[in-house]
């Protein structure tokens, strides 16, 4: 029996960082606004306790801080010909769940997009012509670009309290930065972290190879930082605990360390935790949202009524709530219609490993931290001509190794024997002299016609809603980029003074057990008109105008970069229209 | 109160019952959060050490088997002790005995269906199971081939030798996959040679100390600058410390 709730202004479905940075916009601007997040609250001093925080065991290698599958998860094949299969354990992807979300076991990579980012469809036929695109690529402009989003940049990054070295100020280039990024309106609220001795040595074999190395953009501060918010972090220690695990020491960018304290002592809000949203109701129009139904962790039933819906869940969660409320119309690759679910993106990383004589090098892997790292932009976007070599896209690269955590951290020269008295010599002799970043080449995932979400036929989630649907392979347009930047990038480890490097490019099939960042993103994309996007360019659905649907599943595809910074910036943007043009007169806020 | 607690969260965190967890963590923290945050004295959830003899999942034949299996895998040398004297077959059992063992917190729903590598594992068998039918399996296999010896009376060549049989495949095993279980219990050994000692292996963090990993330490703010430098701080663990009364 459904119990009908007290109205509320706005709906917020999940707490994490989009949810998080729209419940405080909305709430100051007077709105009576309500939360509801499926997992459990989570705050530093209870759950990322400093004397418990350090164990790979449990939070690295048993995900205790993530999702469980079995309160919901994905099907995946490769392509349409397969019977897809649920995802019975995260392997290429992990997802967050409770307060925080993904904020809370995130590295803090703090990266914008380049300007083409926001036009690649246009200035990739400007420059190359159309039939440098393979027919099958349905990548799209945007419909807002970089200058637009640059405030919200600033003001994510400020409220994050971001580490890092301005590159372009206000269009003049500064020393030590990122010389290829966008202009920005001045420099970032605390200065660069330090840099250890493997990440400084890339640093100085990237000079000598004549790229300009900069310190990566870091959500772990390297100073104590107050944001505009009052609220207070502190310095980062370099643990090496950083992605997969809660921060102790409060330095580390999440929510709960940049909003959640200010935001849950307002009046006008309320947060429901252990709540998950099954349905975002409809009127009998269709084209507008009555509020959410929901689930509590008694397995009761409630309505929540509500004059302004926002979806902040993880891009698969709002692609699967759309679809089963019925909301535009879903994606169907045979035909190209249809909007929801279509241009489903990853990322393509690939790294390099570094072995190094022990007796001359010590690394030290485990002083390290998430956003650590000397990296360089050379071969990103399009900031390099990809005329002969046939293909699109790039990726940052560099030296980013986050820890020296020994369950994940023991990589041996090929040829080891797996198990024995050799294996135990070749950890003895190469855990401190190896370079091994996980993501040392992190490239862009353009989108495909045949690469898409919808609704499996068979596999059930625990309300009895169907799972979401993955068909993705990878295309030789990524295959043959991260060939190319894995050599560029093996290069650069060589020059260090590796005695041996093993290049890792990404091969294909897409293998959904093989951890490849959780950057999903797509299925509900931004645009500048309704036949060819899900959302205006202020992620209002041009279906469902009272709707308006955060994170990466607006992205039309994915660039080289972590896509937080951008979740963060368009959250902003998004909020800033609903606050400044949408309350005053509620409606469609672009007529195409 | 606590000690409830503990158990319950533990326990139910991987599990699809999440309603249960709502009920026993009570209103304390409770679902609803509006006015500040909520505070509950002693609400931490650090994890259980373990302790005490004997086995808590495997037979008393299933334990020597895998005492001597990792004691191979990890054998004693002068870079540290063997994986039997590091704990890694009571890692094992514990882990076994627990959540993991009853792939607690996957989706095991049906229908359950063979597919590519890149799918991932569907099988219902849960790990606690794998183990009891695989190290049967094996064992009868010894015995077969080795002349009636169980594994545990094999010289050290002779295990190693069966060992390799199940890495390349060549021992087949009845109503087990040999290579499956081969990477199953490389992996379960390792983990527990190379993780916090409170969880059984790793005794004496004797893999940290045999690498040059430090630990726990959480503050290396002395040592970022100090390149290609040793760390000189001692080993230090969850429950265990130089500066502690043991």
């Amino acid at each position: 029996m459904t119990q009908k709730l007290p109205h509320k202004d706005a709906v917020i479905i999940g707490l994490g960082w989009t949810g998080s940075i729209l419940a405080h916009e909305l709430t100051d601007a007077g709105l009576e606004v309500v939360a509801i997040e499926r997992g459990p609250w989570r705050d530093t001093g209870t759950d990322f306790s400093i004397t418990y925080a350090q164990d790979e065991l449990r939070y690295r290698i048993q995900h205790e801080l993530f999702l469980r599958p079995a309160q919901i998860t994905v099907t995946f094949r490769n392509n349409a010909q397969q019977t897809a299969l649920p995802v019975r354990t995260w392997g290429a992807f992990m997802l967050g769940n409770g307060a925080g979300g993904a904020g809370v076991h995130w590295n803090a990579e703090t990266w914008r997009f380049l300007p083409t980012d926001f036009t690649l469809r246009s200035h990739l036929t400007q420059r190359y012509g159309a039939n440098f695109l393979p027919s099958d690529m349905t990548i799209q402009d945007w419909g807002v670009t970089y200058d637009e989003l640059e405030p919200h940049y600033d003001a994510f990054e400020y409220l994050c309290g971001t580490s890092g070295q301005a590159g372009n100020l206000k269009g003049t280039i500064q020393p030590g930065g990122n010389p290829f990024e966008g202009p920005r309106s001045r420099p970032y609220p605390t200065p660069p972290m330090k840099q250890g001795y493997g990440h400084a040595l890339f640093a100085d074999a990237a000079r000598q190879l004549g790229y300009k190395p900069f310190p990566q953009p870091a959500g772990n501060l390297s100073q104590p930082y107050t944001n505009p918010l009052g609220v207070t972090m502190g310095q980062c220690t370099y643990c090496g605990y950083c992605e997969w695990f809660g921060c102790a020491n409060y330095s580390k960018s999440s929510p709960q360390t940049t909003i959640l304290p200010v935001l849950v002592r307002k009046s006008n809000f309320e947060a429901r935790t252990e709540c998950e949203v099954t349905r975002i109701n409809l009127d009998n129009t269709g084209k507008r949202a009555t509020g959410v139904t929901y689930v509590n962790a008694s397995g009761e039933e409630f309505e929540q009524p509500a004059d302004l819906v926002i979806l902040c869940g993880f891009q698969l969660w709002n692609v699967q709530l759309l679809l089963v409320s019925g909301i535009g119309q879903k994606y169907d690759p045979s035909t190209g219609q249809g909007q929801i679910g279509r241009n489903f993106t990853h990322q393509t990383v690939s790294t390099a490993l570094g072995f190094f004589d022990k007796d001359k090098y010590n690394f030290n892997p485990f002083v390290s931290a998430g956003s650590i790292g000397m990296c360089i932009d050379e071969f990103n976007g399009d900031n390099f001509d990809h005329g002969p070599l046939g293909f699109v896209g790039g990726g940052y690269m560099g030296q980013v190794q986050t820890n020296g955590r020994p369950i994940e951290t023991t990589a041996v020269p090929p040829g080891t024997p797996a198990w024995g008295a050799k294996w135990k010599q070749a950890l003895h002799d190469n855990y401190l002299s190896t370079i091994n970043a996980g993501t040392g080449v992190h490239a862009s995932f353009y989108a495909y016609r045949d690469v898409y979400l919808d609704l499996d036929p068979t596999y059930k989630d625990r309300f009895g809603r169907p799972l979401v649907r993955l068909t993705i392979d990878f295309h030789d347009n990524e295959l043959k980029m991260s060939a190319f930047l894995t050599d560029k990038y093996a290069e650069i480890i060589q020059r260090m003074g590796a005695k041996q490097v093993v290049k890792q490019p990404r091969k294909g099939p897409y293998d959904v057990t093989q951890y490849q960042t959780s950057h999903l993103c797509g299925g509900a994309i931004m645009g500048n008109n309704p036949g060819n996007s899900a959302l205006n360019k202020y992620l209002q659905s041009w279906d469902v105008p009272n709707l308006f649907v955060q994170g990466a599943t607006a992205f039309p595809q994915n660039a080289g970069y972590n896509p937080t910074g951008t979740v963060g910036a368009l959250a902003f943007w998004s909020a800033a229209a609903i606050r400044s043009r949408y309350l005053k007169n509620p409606g469609p806020l672009v007529h195409a | 109160m606590r000690a409830l607690l503990q158990f319950n969260r533990r326990r139910l965190l991987g599990s699809s019952a999440v309603m249960v967890l709502a009920l026993s963590a009570g209103t304390a923290r409770g679902a609803i959060v509006k006015s500040g945050l909520p505070w509950k004295p002693g609400a931490a959830d650090p994890p259980t050490p373990v302790t005490g003899e004997g086995w808590h999942y495997f037979t008393p034949q299933e334990g020597a088997l895998v005492e001597a299996l990792v004691d191979r895998l990890i054998p004693p040398d002068q870079l540290s002790p063997g994986g039997k004297d590091c704990g890694c077959a009571i890692f094992i059992d514990r882990q076994l005995a627990g959540s993991q063992g009853r792939f607690e917190g996957l989706y095991m729903s049906g229908p359950f269906q063979k597919g590519t590598k890149q799918q991932g594992p569907q099988s219902p068998i849960t790990p606690a199971q794998q183990y009891r039918k695989g190290l049967a399996a094996f064992d009868a296999k010894c015995r077969e081939k080795f002349s009636a010896k169980s594994f545990t009376q094999l010289s050290d060549d002779e295990k190693d030798q069966a060992i390799k049989g199940l890495e390349d495949g060549t021992l087949k095993l009845d109503g087990a996959d040999a290579q499956e279980f081969f990477k199953l219990i490389l992996k379960d050994t390792q983990n527990g040679f190379l993780a916090d000692p409170i969880y059984g292996g790793n005794k004496d963090m004797a893999s940290w100390k045999m690498i040059g990993f430090p630990g726990t330490h959480y503050d290396y703010r002395d040592w970022i600058d100090r390149h290609n430098q040793r760390v000189t701080l001692p080993a230090v663990a969850i429950a265990s410390h130089p500066n502690w009364a043991s």
